[in-house]
């Protein structure tokens, strides 16, 4: 093209694609926005979102996979043994629970969201749930305890254990004490080969 | 004008209290235009803008208004003190001297100088300096790059714009922008983008050039309120804002200010001399001062909202892109219709 042609050609080209974009902005201008006006409209979350955890400690064995799992060391669990005295009941999936719980923290503050603690556990009494909202002012606000456990309940529970292991030991002792001292059966010799 | 007079008696109060007028304007057209350009930006991309404060966050505009007036007023402390406390003022009085032969109505204009076009021309070159001044005074390489672009940027646009209001002139006879006003009265068929209310043939043949006046006319005025594609000087992706970076609270509501008024300003000296300023596209119909009012604004706010769409729709343009815009596009254009207008008026 020559020299004149482009000039006039760039005032054409110039005119038209601003003519071209006015035309998209106007359209956008009469077509409903996008915006969800999010605290009193909120989308739908996923269906597999990772939100906030729960624990329901009613299934909770104690048997601490979670808290091994856990990539940021979020979850705290300490277990005191029951007695055989005592029956924990069962499980929703039928298994005997042998631990009482009475420390279950999760500090969410820390929780990276990964789920890891979810797949582990054998009576999946650890859930991902769908709320999100949960800020707070305080930081020690954000170290949920899901343990149900008071702290009498707690004392006695200690207390039962340690009464159990005395006797446990005295029996012992008494028994060490009753039997002569037997040497332990030979070990079978290991088959000719 | 005469009414207020008797009724005060007094030639000094009546003359603040109407060059008052337009400053109660100023703020409430900045309030709307705020408000509008907010929404108009959001909905051109999909988002509702604000919509808490009052119905559809009616009160936002007055909201940023009051912030801005409680806001400290920091200078910096190696800016030139004087010239940074003097710049918003004289950006602004420049805006404002403007106002002065702006014809709102039939009955009012803030002075009936004959030379109101020129008057225009003059003092929209001062809120130049102002901003020279600012970017200047700021000590701050963005600033003085903004207002470095800001000047080159007015002297390469005030020339087709006092061209194209050159050719208005030479249509209408007169630099008064009243009596501009006055020879389109009549309906749509009178307004000097048509050719105005000349002889049919003559009429025929001024069309296309008046069309092309006045387009130009428009493309140079958004370049002189620095608005985008023209926003070289306030550029806030490159130069964070420009000439307006170190101002803060009530000065650099001034700035805004003022280039929202300077915004109303272009618009209207198009009105006035393309559409027929404050006469009703109807003829007689709809007609009167107070009509004159209302089709005065609603003809600079239709123009107005015209600038705010280019605005979210076209990018920045190059240093050069700009240069090559005046210089070569626009004046030499301007030329041509300069002198075919010219021939067709003699004939």
């Amino acid at each position: 093209m020559s020299a004149v042609g482009t000039y006039f050609y760039n005032i054409f080209r110039s005119l038209y694609t601003v003519v071209v974009g006015m035309k998209i902005t106007i359209n956008h201008l009469f077509t409903r926005s996008a915006t969800v006006q999010y605290p009193t409209v909120k989308m739908k979350i996923p269906e597999r979102a990772r939100n906030r955890l729960y624990v329901n400690i009613d299934d909770c064995i104690g048997c601490d996979q979670c808290s091994m799992a856990c990539p940021v060391d979020c979850i705290t669990i300490d277990t005191i043994k029951s007695t055989p005295d005592v029956d924990l009941g069962l499980t929703s999936k039928n298994t005997k629970k042998r631990l009482y719980v009475p420390r279950f923290d999760i500090d969410i503050a820390k929780c990276c969201y990964c789920g890891l603690c979810v797949w582990p556990c054998p009576t999946d009494c650890i859930v991902m749930t769908d709320v999100y909202e949960f800020s707070e002012f305080d930081r020690k606000k954000l170290v949920y305890s899901f343990s149900n456990m008071t702290s009498e309940e707690i004392a006695g529970a200690q207390e039962r254990l340690k009464k159990y292991d005395e006797e446990q030991t005295a029996k012992k002792a008494a028994a060490k004490a009753a039997a002569p001292i037997t040497p332990p059966p030979p070990k079978p010799e290991p088959p000719a080969s | 004008m005469e009414f207020i007079q008797t009724l005060l008696a007094n030639e000094l109060v009546v003359s603040i209290l109407l060059s008052l007028l337009p400053l109660v304007f100023i703020i409430a057209y900045a309030l709307v235009v705020l408000y509008t350009e907010m929404k108009v930006a959001a909905h051109i991309q999909d988002r509702v803008a604000y919509m808490r404060t009052g119905w559809h966050g009616l009160l936002q505009p007055i909201a940023d208004m009051l912030k801005l007036l409680q806001k400290e007023d920091i200078i910096p402390d190696k800016a030139d003190r004087l010239l940074f406390r003097l710049a918003p003022i004289i950006a602004f009085v420049g805006t404002y001297a403007a106002y002065a032969v702006l014809p709102f109505s039939s009955i009012y204009i803030g002075s009936n100088i004959n030379l109101g076009a020129f008057f225009l021309v003059a003092v929209g070159s001062l809120v130049v300096v102002g901003i020279l001044m600012a970017g200047w005074a700021s000590n701050n390489k963005w600033s003085l790059f903004g207002g470095v672009r800001s000047a080159a940027q007015m002297i390469s646009y005030e020339i087709p714009t006092a061209i194209a209001i050159i050719i208005v002139v030479m249509i209408t006879g007169s630099l008064n922008l009243q009596d501009v006003t006055k020879f389109q009265d009549g309906g749509i068929g009178n307004w000097v983008v048509f050719g105005g209310p000349l002889p049919w043939l003559q009429k025929l043949m001024l069309m296309p050039f008046t069309i092309i006046t006045f387009f130009i006319l428009f493309v140079s005025s958004i370049a002189e309120v620095n608005r985008t594609p023209f926003d070289l000087p306030e550029a806030e992706s490159e130069l964070v804002q420009g000439f307006n970076t170190e101002y803060s609270g009530m000065r650099f509501a001034m700035f805004y200010l003022s280039e929202y008024a300077n915004l109303f300003t272009v618009s209207a000296v198009g009105v006035a001399l393309f559409l027929g300023g404050w006469s009703s596209p109807f003829g007689t119909f709809m007609s009167g001062p107070v009509w004159g009012l209302f089709w005065f604004v609603a003809k600079a706010y239709v123009f107005v909202l015209v600038q705010i769409w280019v605005r979210w729709t076209v990018p920045r343009l190059r240093v050069d892109q700009l240069m090559y815009v005046s210089w070569k596009v626009l004046t030499p254009w301007l030329f041509v219709c300069l002198l075919s207008v010219g021939l067709i008026l003699v004939l």
